[in-house]
């Protein structure tokens, strides 16, 4: 492994960290949202979440180089802001990856709230526990499977993320070139030995880290399913 | 959408010429770098028209192009955007020795979307008024490597090398700086004389600028606007752009005849037209 591909690594790491995060923090509200609403716009909300499934990512980079360029609408708050532009910069990978995985945490999380039975919740309200307690004491310990799966999937679909990256990243060495890109450049200019060095570091990781969801998601499910009976 | 009408126009005419000209009539598949396939579909036209063959044309990557044929892709020819790919294949035993040549060479500009920002000697590139130039991967495309090849010939290569943006091709390229998020980029001159008379500096730039050849009916909606610097020649290495005809098409007399027809006098008036040199 050369500098430039632990370099690669790195920040790959470090772009599906923040991703992740982010979309715990705001991914978990929507989820919630969906899963207990009664709104008509229910199914739109639902629909907007997962669009990103629908759109090629080069299609979505491409609108997004758009939207965050100078003459788009997020570039020119972002300039109002005084935060510059985002495209070519760590921070323009960590907006495009939040939209781009939302689908792959909130519907995980979605689905783990739909299956916090109401009437666990209707106990802990009669035992004037309040809607925030009821949030965080009840509803979050039972879904706790979705939260890894949410979080796993979300990590490894922001690493397995490539077009959309490619389209407003700009290649850039330790700030936008990511492992990704990097294999991809590597291909292109036939350095294959290279390639296939990071390729593989690659499928190592998408492994452990798959191995690791099914081996703490599945006791974890039974755990939960106990709780529940 | 221009060029899938002018194929199928095309197409329309073989079929009509086909009962005319049934005993010659062939069938060419073509690999074109992307860069040359509007100029493709004009001359494919002309030598539909004069020979009945038709073409069916794959535009994409010259490099892919070289991984897809290795293994085994049927294209006849390849119309490449550099000389090393061509002399690759004939070396690798995938193309026909000998049938490499110089159909056109690339010429490269400093472009900007905004008007008057590049002037007509480049010195936009010292003023440093800018936070991010793009230029096609060097690695891969020859646009590339001649845009750095500037950049170190001005010795402005640490000056500017913060402000790097790396496109996939120099249609990537393309799009940074047409969007505004670099800007301003090299890339190739056939690319940015889409839309009438080109200016550099508002003036417009003498010499082998085309204009009315060049004008919008090759690129209907694609608006060029801005200001670019016409590279001179001497500041970079020459971009030759061979076709050689490939081992699939050794046989086949359409494929040697669009070869053929490539350094005939019409196509290279249409070469010429978008921008390249002959």
């Amino acid at each position: 492994m050369t500098e430039a591909d632990w370099s690669a690594i790195r920040l790959t790491a470090e772009l599906a960290g923040a991703t992740t995060l982010l979309l715990l923090i705001f991914g978990t509200p929507i989820a919630w949202w969906l899963a207990r609403t009664r709104s008509s716009l229910k199914p739109v909300w639902a629909a907007v979440v997962a669009m990103p499934l629908v759109l090629p990512p080069s299609v979505l980079g491409f609108y997004l180089l758009l939207l965050m360029g100078p003459q788009g609408m997020v570039g020119q708050l972002t300039q109002a802001l005084g935060i510059g532009r985002l495209p070519f910069t760590f921070g323009g990978l960590v907006v495009a990856s939040v939209l781009y995985s939302m689908p792959f945490v909130v519907q995980p999380l979605q689905q783990a709230f739909e299956a916090v039975p109401e009437r666990a919740l209707e106990a802990a309200a009669t035992l004037r526990a309040g809607p925030w307690d009821r949030f965080f004491s009840v509803a979050l310990p039972l879904a706790r499977p979705g939260f890894v799966t949410a979080s796993v999937l979300g990590f490894a679909h922001t690493v397995g993320e490539f077009g959309v990256v490619l389209m407003i990243g700009g290649s850039i060495p330790g700030k936008t070139r990511v492992m990704s890109v990097a294999i991809y450049d590597h291909v292109e200019a036939a350095e294959y030995a290279d390639a296939h060095r990071l390729a593989a570091a690659m499928v190592v990781f998408a492994l452990v880290v798959l191995v690791t969801l099914y081996r703490v998601n599945r006791p974890a499910r039974d755990e939960a399913g106990a709780a529940a009976r | 959408m221009s060029l899938a009408l002018s194929l199928r126009r095309a197409s329309i005419g073989i079929a009509l010429g086909s009962t005319l000209l049934a005993a010659q009539a062939g069938e060419v598949t073509v690999a074109v770098a992307a860069n040359f396939a509007g100029p493709l579909a004009k001359i494919g036209e002309g030598f539909t028209a004069a020979t009945g063959h038709t073409l069916k044309v794959s535009s994409g990557a010259t490099g892919k192009f070289y991984t897809q044929i290795q293994a085994g892709a049927p294209f006849e020819v390849l119309i490449a955007a550099d000389d090393e790919t061509p002399k690759k294949l004939i070396a690798e035993g995938q193309a026909v020795g000998g049938s490499n040549f110089t159909y056109a060479i690339g010429k490269l500009v400093l472009w900007s979307a905004t008007p008057g920002f590049v002037d007509d000697q480049g010195a936009v590139l010292a003023g440093g008024k800018f936070t991010h130039i793009a230029v096609a991967n060097p690695k891969i495309a020859p646009y590339g490597q001649a845009g750095l090849e500037v950049i170190k010939a001005r010795g402005l290569s640490d000056a500017i090398a913060p402000k790097l943006v790396t496109a996939e091709s120099i249609a990537q390229a393309y799009q940074f700086v047409l969007s505004g998020n670099a800007e301003l980029g090299f890339v190739a001159l056939s690319q940015v004389i889409g839309a009438g008379p080109p200016q550099a500096n508002g003036r417009p730039l003498g010499g082998s600028t085309p204009t009315a050849s060049g004008g919008q009916t090759f690129f209907p909606g694609k608006p060029v606007t801005g200001s670019y610097w016409l590279v001179p020649a001497s500041l970079y290495g020459e971009i030759r752009q061979d076709a050689v005809l490939l081992k699939a098409g050794e046989k086949n007399e359409a494929a040697k005849a669009l070869l053929a027809y490539l350094k005939s006098a019409p196509a290279q008036a249409v070469i010429l037209a978008y921008g390249y040199g002959a």
